[in-house]
């Protein structure tokens, strides 16, 4: 293997590092127009009337469009249903592109200007004259569910989505915890993020008459749902008419991965116009408008006999929709969350519920994590507070729960309570490592001293799981995504022996051109630089279900192996004729193919030209050397790991410090060790800053009140340590590169461990839960 | 975060800026390192008609000893003043806060004469000025004004500075020997402002204070002395225990501010402790 396993420099990081990237925001097309949303400065309130003249008459201004212009177009889908306990389809009312009538949330798009500049449109919407009429809103999900709460939608009594339920029969369940010798119990507030891409979202309309096309450039992590959903479902137009491109992509942390209005509005006006158009959101928007995550209000109580083994586990949570249902929305809070519910441990007895609801907010979908960082939280907060109640060590108290190490192919799959099977996993070891990297014993001991002059040092742990390598498609589907979640690979043989390689799966900072080349490169035998990854546009790659939940290379990165094995195979077939022994004789390997036991062989590239100029040929073989593949994975894969965090906490601010933080992560085979480092790194940073720094704030009146980086605290690289990371290789036993996932672990694993180490400094004092983000005036607070 | 539309015209001299500001009245808005203004008006919370850009007038940015004082021009950026070695004796607050604001880029940017007179409640400069006695020299159409620091700051992101001045100078006077002064700040950890800052500057004799002037900002409408601070600190010997009790009195008499960053009882605790930082460090 020449380049599997080692750290590659990216190859995409010479265009991102020389300002060479080219954005959506970047692309100017001829007679490109710019379109500037007048958006919703309330909650609730009733349109009572637009007046759009003074706007239109402005020098420059092309068209002012508002609700009543786009009534025959249909609003944004949701892709994903989840039913109600009592067989129900889930509550899923319409979510137009312009509000005609009732504005729903802060940031609610009401109307779309659109000039010959960027200036002139903001300029013009300052002339719309809109009148509202101020409703009541509710912004809290525990405070929407109350009777007498303002309701979102008319037609969803108590604002309830969805109420869900898994695991075991709750009598079960109960019955395991009036066993229980200690019942460990907490309400959290797993608190909503903003996920702040680098890039704000963008997107271009361009409609040619001739030839009846529509082009939409987007910043999307997934153009070929976003053509999917908006041709058939808000558009009407057919998808051959519909080419979606989505170039460099700064960021998403999944808020990229939905179909968002603002694409059919440029895409159906850029037709209105026949003119392109072009909207880019301000930060401002991106604050407002970009799909939030987490959001959980729950309870949470965990039941141990008296030598600590878990006996049950209850959930009830609360999730907040927002206004109107995401694309992937109801699926986070239930199927990404509820399943993860079993964590490392053995947990016998397990139930969760779950109630979806509508609040007059941002709509809340898949960050980061998903569904996994909340599961996460509730297991991992419970296992320290636990701990902490029966007196027992955090570490020790986890390693005696722990599944017993499988490794998939001797040891079956650890099928838990909770509609999972984990596909293979060695627990203890990612622990006793990560204990090994801190030096318990000596923290211990160095705590112990701290606390007599006065100073507060807190150790925390988190030991998570996660599902990720989303998804096999008939286990989606029967759990209610109204998509497959597969993925296509092409691979391309160019005559000379180069090779283009076209994947659905879509890279945002996640390093697809060099990782997937490694591993095209190596398979083939071939140079890296001979290697072109291309994606984002849907008319180059076939079909693609985009980038998330660490997927990509688990999933698209085995629809490609599955690709490089046709080319073999069938190079195989030609390199038997050239040199005239059987195709059972021809071995390949490091680019030749040989007869197998002699030095008689031909290159790679030959069998490439041969492919194309086919004049010396296997009879009856199709000439040329590309083929494409959809893998549709077996299973998920579920990467795991130790985080421990070390605070201090000043006694007389209550600001806390992160003094250090040991991540050991097991995310299967790795390609590119430097390319994983930094995912995880960065989904570290993530997590902590939800534990420590972030948290969107909304007002009684339902106003997002930091809604500005001046507002809004995001980590910055002096509020971190230096990460200590390892990891150890369990691989995948279900896909061909054995590889997990690696772009959501870190985010998933670290928040609890920085909660808990604030709680672990704080326990002489008695405090058992602060709210995140613990910022130093609640921290302050819990300690009068 | 596109500003309305706007005229910019560039000042080269302090002369041809008081020109300008005249004649284009209300209007006009003084544009120095740009790092209030622009977000301001980015948000089109501020939109004034005419930019006056004083950002090159060369004679406004220096760092120089004048005799008895240390006079800074009013172009000096933060970072200027941080790297200076202007400051020994007494005045080693002023790089040490300059090093506290914001980030590289806006240091790098950002003006001292420009954040005073924007006078940000939370803004660092103000106590700094207070703590250090200094004085504003403004410079308008009918010459020059002297501005004692204590009375520069008039409210909420207001000055005593008239709409067609220019403040072109902060004179600080070198302190008494024996002196040593601190800033201590408890940042905003969004924008880095201070929630509070307390600048100190203490003179002591054998572990007696002599001389103690003491100064807050963050907590109340407008930076202001801490004269009960001072009052407790002065003649008395500087242990641990006449610190914290005078600390206590850091947001006596002021209206102290409250936001999801820090309530009022909390800006209140935190002044207390940032003054008893600052004035420990400045001992």
């Amino acid at each position: 293997m020449t380049y599997i396993g080692k750290s590659v420099k990216r190859v995409e990081d010479v265009r991102f590092l020389t300002g060479k990237g080219r954005y959506t925001d970047d692309i100017k097309l001829p007679g490109m127009t710019h379109a500037y949303i007048i958006r919703s400065p309330y909650a609730h309130a009733k349109i009572k009337s637009i007046d759009t003249s003074a706007a239109e008459a402005m020098d420059g201004v092309v068209a002012v469009f508002t609700g009543k212009d786009v009534a025959g177009v249909n609003g944004v889908p949701c892709g994903w249903q989840v039913n109600f306990k009592n067989g129900d389809t889930m509550k899923e009312p319409p979510h137009p592109l312009l509000v005609a009538d009732v504005v729903k949330h802060v940031g609610d798009n009401v109307a779309m200007v659109i000039a010959e500049s960027k200036e002139i449109a903001k300029d013009a919407a300052e002339l719309v004259d809109i009148d509202y009429e101020e409703l009541d809103a509710v912004a809290d999900a525990a405070k929407a569910v109350k009777d007498g709460a303002p309701l979102v939608h008319p037609d969803a009594p108590k604002n309830m989505c969805f109420d869900w339920e898994l695991g075991n029969p709750k009598e079960e369940v109960d019955a395991a915890m009036e066993s229980a010798h200690h019942i460990t119990k907490l309400e959290f507030i797993n608190q909503r993020v903003i996920p702040n891409a680098i890039e704000p979202r963008a997107a271009i309309g361009h409609y040619e008459s001739a030839g009846d096309k529509h082009t939409l450039y987007t910043t999307s992590q997934n153009p070929h749902l976003t053509r999917l959903l908006m041709s058939a479902f808000v558009l009407g137009i057919p998808e051959h008419r519909v080419r979606v491109v989505a170039p460099d992509v700064g960021g998403g942390f999944g808020s990229k991965i939905f179909h968002y209005a603002e694409e059919a509005l440029v895409t159906w006006a850029s037709r209105q116009l026949n003119r392109p158009v072009k909207w880019t959101a301000e930060r401002s928007e991106s604050f407002m408008t970009d799909a939030h995550g987490r959001d959980h209000v729950s309870t949470a109580e965990m039941g141990f006999d008296a030598e600590g083994n878990v006996v049950g586990l209850r959930v009830k949570t609360l999730a907040n929709l927002g206004a109107y249902l995401s694309t992937f929305a109801p699926c986070v809070p239930t199927w990404l969350h509820g399943t993860l519910l079993q964590g490392l441990y053995t947990t016998p007895k397990i139930n969760v519920d779950v109630t979806g609801v509508f609040t007059h907010t941002t709509p809340v979908d898949a960050y980061r994590g998903a569904g996994r960082p909340e599961a996460t939280y509730l297991l991992e907060r419970l296992m320290d507070t636990a701990a902490l109640e029966m007196k027992m060590d955090p570490a020790e108290l986890r390693l005696k729960n722990f599944i017993p190490a499988f490794d998939g192919v001797e040891q079956e799959g650890y099928m838990t309570q909770v509609a999972l099977q984990y596909d293979s996993g060695n627990y203890h070891k990612v622990l006793e490592r990560a204990l090994e990297m801190v030096g318990y014993e000596d923290f211990r001991k160095e705590q112990a001293a701290a606390r007599e002059n006065g100073k507060l040092l807190g150790i925390g742990f988190s030991t998570y799981i996660e599902a990720c390598g989303i998804a096999p498609s008939a286990v989606v589907g029967a759990l209610g995504a109204r998509a497959g979640l597969y993925e296509v690979g092409q691979v391309r043989v160019q005559p000379t022996g180069k090779v283009s390689v076209y994947t659905g799966a879509h890279s945002h900072g996640q390093g697809h051109e060099t990782t997937f080349a490694q591993v095209v490169a190596d398979k083939l035998g071939i140079a890296l630089d001979d290697v072109e990854i291309v994606h984002g546009d849907s008319e180059s790659v076939a079909f693609g279900m985009g980038t998330y939940g660490s997927r990509s290379l688990a999933v698209g990165g085995s629809a490609i192996v599955k690709s490089i094995e046709k080319i073999i195979e069938k190079g195989t077939k030609i390199a038997a004729h050239k040199l005239e022994a059987a195709e059972g004789d021809i071995e390949f390997s490091e680019g030749k193919f040989t007869v197998k036991g002699t030095d008689k062989s031909i290159g790679f590239g030959d069998v490439a030209l041969t492919a194309y100029v086919p004049h010396d040929y296997p009879a009856g073989l199709e000439p040329g050397l590309d083929f494409s593949s959809f893998y549709d994975p077996a299973n998920f894969t579920y990467p795991f790991g130790a985080h421990i965090a070390v605070v201090e906490v000043d006694k007389d601010t209550g600001k806390v410090s992160l003094k250090r933080f040991i991540a050991v992560d097991d995310v299967g085979n790795v390609i590119n060790p430097m390319i994983v480092d930094g995912q995880i790194h960065g989904g570290l940073a993530q997590g902590i800053g939800q534990a420590m720094f972030e948290g969107a704030i909304y007002d009684e009146d339902g106003q997002l009140i930091n809604g500005s980086y001046m507002d809004y605290t995001m980590p910055r690289a002096d509020d971190l340590p230096s990460f200590e990371i390892d990891r150890t290789v369990t691989p995948c036993p279900h896909n061909p590169l054995g590889v997990k996932g690696a772009g959501e672990a870190g985010a998933i694993g670290s928040t609890p461990a920085v909660v808990n180490a604030v709680m672990d400094a704080l326990s002489p004092f008695g405090i058992k839960d602060i709210e995140m983000p613990l910022t130093p005036e609640r921290v302050w607070r819990a300690m009068q | 975060m596109i500003p309305a539309n706007f005229q910019y015209t560039r000042a080269g001299s302090v002369d041809e800026a008081i020109g300008m500001l005249k004649q284009h009245g209300d209007a006009a808005k003084l544009l120095a390192g740009g790092h209030s203004l622009i977000p301001a008006m980015k948000l089109r919370l501020n939109q004034p008609g005419v930019l006056i850009d004083i950002g090159s007038i060369s004679e406004l940015r220096y760092i120089r000893k004048e005799g008895n004082h240390i006079a800074i021009g009013g172009g000096a950026t933060h970072d200027d003043i941080a790297n200076s070695d202007a400051f020994g004796g007494g005045l080693e607050m002023y790089p040490q806060a300059a090093g506290l604001i914001g980030d590289t880029q806006v240091r790098n940017k950002g003006t001292i004469g420009g954040s005073l007179a924007h006078a940000d409640p939370a803004a660092d400069w103000p106590a700094v000025v207070i703590a250090s006695n200094a004085t504003i020299v403004v410079k308008g159409p009918g010459g020059e004004r002297q501005i004692a620091a204590t009375d520069f700051f008039t409210g909420f992101y207001e000055t005593a500075l008239a709409e067609d001045e220019i403040l072109t100078q902060i004179r600080v006077p070198l302190p008494a020997a024996r002196t040593k002064s601190a800033y201590a700040k408890f940042m905003q950890p969004a924008s880095r402002f201070a929630i509070v800052g307390c600048a100190a500057m203490i003179t002591s004799s054998g572990g007696t204070c002599s001389n103690a002037s003491v100064a807050m900002t963050g907590v109340g409408d407008a930076a202001y002395k801490a004269s009960k601070v001072e009052n407790a600190l002065k003649g008395k010997s500087l242990d641990s225990g006449t610190i914290q009790s005078a600390a206590a009195h850091a947001a006596d008499g002021a209206m102290v501010m409250s936001d999801h960053f820090a309530s009022e009882e909390y800006r209140t605790h935190l002044a207390s402790v940032f003054a008893g930082r600052a004035i420990s460090a400045a001992v």
